[in-house]
């Protein structure tokens, strides 16, 4: 047994900060109350900490199996509970592509073989994420795949992205959109605006993404499909989600910790690390962003943690993978930009990397109630550090917050009672 | 020298960089050094012994031959590495390259490549000073030098002058340099092309006027820059064809009566004779474009004298 002495707790059901006492017992959340006195536990003492639900991560790439010197289900599992995150989703462009049953087999057994983290899988749309034939679904959900997704590519003809939404539709899972239409971005490095003409790099308008967001939040509405939107990175998109969530369409939509705190601007200098899709944007995107997760229209945060290694990232702005990685500083990058600046609430921020994501995927995770499984982290919140390479615990170092200085700083992640990180 | 300014060691990425003192310091330089090369022995030996990389990972002639003269002129020695032919055919990443010429002891880097950006990655990994001559669409600070010294030795200051450039400025790192400088010497700068061929915000960035039509845009202009167009845009589905291109963005000796009198007509070069500039326009009296080339050399050496720390006057025996 844990005993967890003393911390400011996040209570999922109250939505509420209380100063109270939690026991765990095996895998279970056992007890909360303000006083708990227990002889046979392990007593860990929070006073001044912040206790909060394990957070659950809808978009990562885990790179295994395929691209395992990016990534691979141990590093990205330990790099996830150093993030405070006990359940993360993996996308499916892996090689092989998870598309088939055997390939999700061999993520689910590794990840329960490592155990770090729960890792649930998202399957492809389309086989080998070629846009051209409608994936085994039925077998990966079988499988017990969450999600579906093409992500990193999108399907461009809107007859199969109908036929996948419609021959889906039968099963409660999300549609996980990378709405991106190629021929608008084209060969674009950084958003379309001042920055690619400053830069003298193709530019990729945020067009590209709203006509294809728009689709398919008509595809959901004609087939009755969940559609998620990843990623949202543009004013229109939060805008389209807003009307189409009032016209009762059931859509439900992410940003990324990265889209919610930067802009184009920090593309100036030709960082490779601040090169992603779809791209940073201006600042008004990134303030419609902000309101739109703030009013709801933008459910949860989701880290699209993209890891690549340095020999990859360091070429030209051109010849650079797009992609960043997230989990290690999701949650200090938030807590500093927005909680500390009184721009969000502590609570609301828990709320949409905890059991909205949570609630997206149906899994019984991410909630802090006893009774509950015994997933959850620590933080001193008013501890600062300068987030550096060196403690990255991804294979791959490539973040654009290299060098901040953040505050909130993990001291224990559990994941089924077990602690998978400790400072 | 009229200025005690140091460049010593300073990289030129592109001229956001520079200060008007300093690039007025280039100009004063350069004349400096183009009556160096109208004497019958032209070379002087202020930079022996110094060794200059020029990286051409993109195909160039005249810059790359002009940097090469402007090296040898100074009595530097110039290594020329072209893509082609080259280790980076065998996959060899920029990192290795620089690494690898490094060792063998360069004082300072050319830089010519295709993607935006790579000057900056040769300095990371060379710690040398940089010239860019020329990275994509992003910059060419020594053409845009070169083209700015041509309008100041002929109009003595670019200051309250109308400069306005024409043609495809969505691909013209020419036109992004000139840019930068212009307004910061205190030009006025009207580009001018079809719309799918500029890019996006240009007032906001460089504080430039954008016209669509050219009787607009060089109407009272001091200076007419035309930039080459490229076929290829057409298969891109950016412009319908030459043929329009030319009847309606061309400079010809009819256009030009609505600039100044005393207009100034510049190209970058390679010029499109026919398209983008009529031979009546090219080789008028207004036609500054051949000096435009001979200046090429002039500003180099001066950025090449500055940057590597020549002393005037210092006579080797």
């Amino acid at each position: 047994m844990i005993l967890l002495k003393n911390g400011m707790v996040y209570l999922s059901d109250e939505k509420k900060i209380e100063k109270v006492d939690v026991l765990i017992d095996k895998k279970i959340i056992k007890k909360i109350a303000p006083v708990i006195e227990e002889k046979n536990a392990e007593v860990i003492d929070c006073a001044g900490r912040h206790i909060f639900p394990g957070f659950v991560d809808l978009h990562c790439h885990l790179r295994d199996p395929g691209y395992t010197y990016k990534e691979d289900i141990a590093s990205g599992a330990e790099s996830a509970a150093k993030g405070g995150f006990t359940s993360v989703c993996c996308m499916p462009n892996t090689n092989p592509a998870i598309d088939n049953i055997s390939t999700l087999n061999y993520i689910m057994r590794k990840a329960r073989d490592v155990g770090k983290t729960k890792i649930f899988v998202i399957g492809a749309m389309s086989k080998g994420l070629e846009g051209k034939e409608i994936a085994n679904i039925a077998s990966l959900v079988k499988g017990g795949v969450v999600g579906l997704s093409d992500d990193g590519n999108c399907i461009q003809v809107a007859k199969l992205q109908l036929n996948v939404m419609r021959y889906a539709s039968i099963y409660d899972i999300p549609m996980i959109c990378h709405s991106e239409d190629y021929s608008l971005s084209g060969d674009g490095q950084v958003n379309y605006g001042p920055m690619s003409t400053k830069l003298g790099l193709s530019g990729i308008p945020t067009l590209a993404e709203e006509i294809t967001v728009s689709r398919d939040i008509m595809l959901a509405d004609v087939t009755g499909s969940h559609v998620h939107i990843a990623h949202a990175s543009t004013k229109r998109t939060v805008e389209l989600i807003r009307q189409a969530k009032k016209d009762g369409i059931k859509v439900t939509a992410e940003v990324t910790p990265h889209h919610l705190v930067l802009t184009e601007k920090a593309c100036d200098g030709f960082d490779t690390n601040t090169k992603m899709k779809p791209p940073l944007r201006s600042e008004q995107d990134r303030e419609a962003l902000l309101e739109g997760l703030m009013d709801g229209t933008i459910d949860v945060i989701a880290t699209d943690h993209a890891p690549h290694s340095d020999y990859e990232k360091e070429l030209e702005f051109v010849k650079a993978p797009f992609g960043v990685i997230g989990l290690e500083s999701a949650f200090p990058v938030l807590y500093t930009t927005f909680v500390r600046d009184n721009k969000m609430k502590l609570e609301e921020l828990v709320e949409r990397i905890t059991s909205k994501p949570a609630e997206i995927i149906k899994k019984n995770v991410g909630i802090l109630k006893e009774g509950a499984p015994a997933d959850l982290n620590v933080f001193d919140l008013e501890e600062s550090f300068t987030f550096n390479e060196s403690e990255i615990l991804s294979k791959s170092k490539n973040s654009p917050f290299l060098g901040m200085k953040m505050w909130g700083k993990i001291h224990y992640t559990i994941c089924d009672g077990k602690f998978t990180w400790k400072l | 020298m009229k200025h005690t300014l140091n460049l010593t060691g300073r990289n030129l990425f592109d001229l956001d960089d520079y200060s008007v003192e300093e690039i007025e310091k280039i100009f004063e330089t350069a004349k400096v050094m183009k009556e160096i090369n109208s004497r019958e022995y032209k070379k002087i030996p202020t930079l022996r012994g110094k060794t200059v990389a020029t990286l051409f990972f993109e195909d160039s002639t005249r810059t790359r031959i002009s940097f090469e003269l402007a090296t040898t002129r100074l009595s530097a020695d110039v290594v020329s590495f072209t893509s082609t032919g080259s280790s980076l055919k065998k996959g060899e990443s920029i990192q290795d390259t620089v690494y690898t010429l490094n060792a063998m002891g360069i004082d300072l880097y050319v830089v010519r490549h295709s993607c935006p950006g790579v000057p900056q990655l040769v300095n990371k990994y060379s710690n040398k000073p940089v010239l860019n001559a020329g990275d994509g669409r992003h910059a060419h600070p020594t053409q845009a030098l070169l083209d700015m010294f041509s309008i100041w030795e002929k109009k003595g200051s670019l200051k309250g002058l109308k400069v306005a450039i024409v043609g495809d400025i969505l691909h013209s790192r020419v036109v992004r340099s000139n840019l930068i400088g212009m307004k910061k010497m205190g030009a006025d700068v009207v580009v001018c092309g079809p719309r799918t061929l500029m890019p996006p915000k240009i007032e906001e960035v460089y504080g430039a006027t954008c016209e669509y039509d050219l009787k607009t845009a060089i109407k009272d202009a001091d200076v007419v820059m035309a930039l080459r167009m490229q076929l290829e845009r057409q298969t891109e589905g950016l412009f319908p064809g030459l043929g329009e291109y030319t009847s309606r963005y061309g400079l010809s000796n009819k256009m030009l009566e609505f600039a100044k009198d005393d207009v100034l007509v510049m190209h970058p070069g390679p010029m499109n004779r026919g398209v983008e500039i009529l031979p009546e326009v090219a080789d008028s009296e207004h036609s500054i474009i051949i000096e435009q080339v001979t200046n090429g050399v002039a500003v180099r050496m001066a950025l090449l004298f500055l940057i590597l720390g020549g002393k005037p006057g210092r006579e080797v025996a």
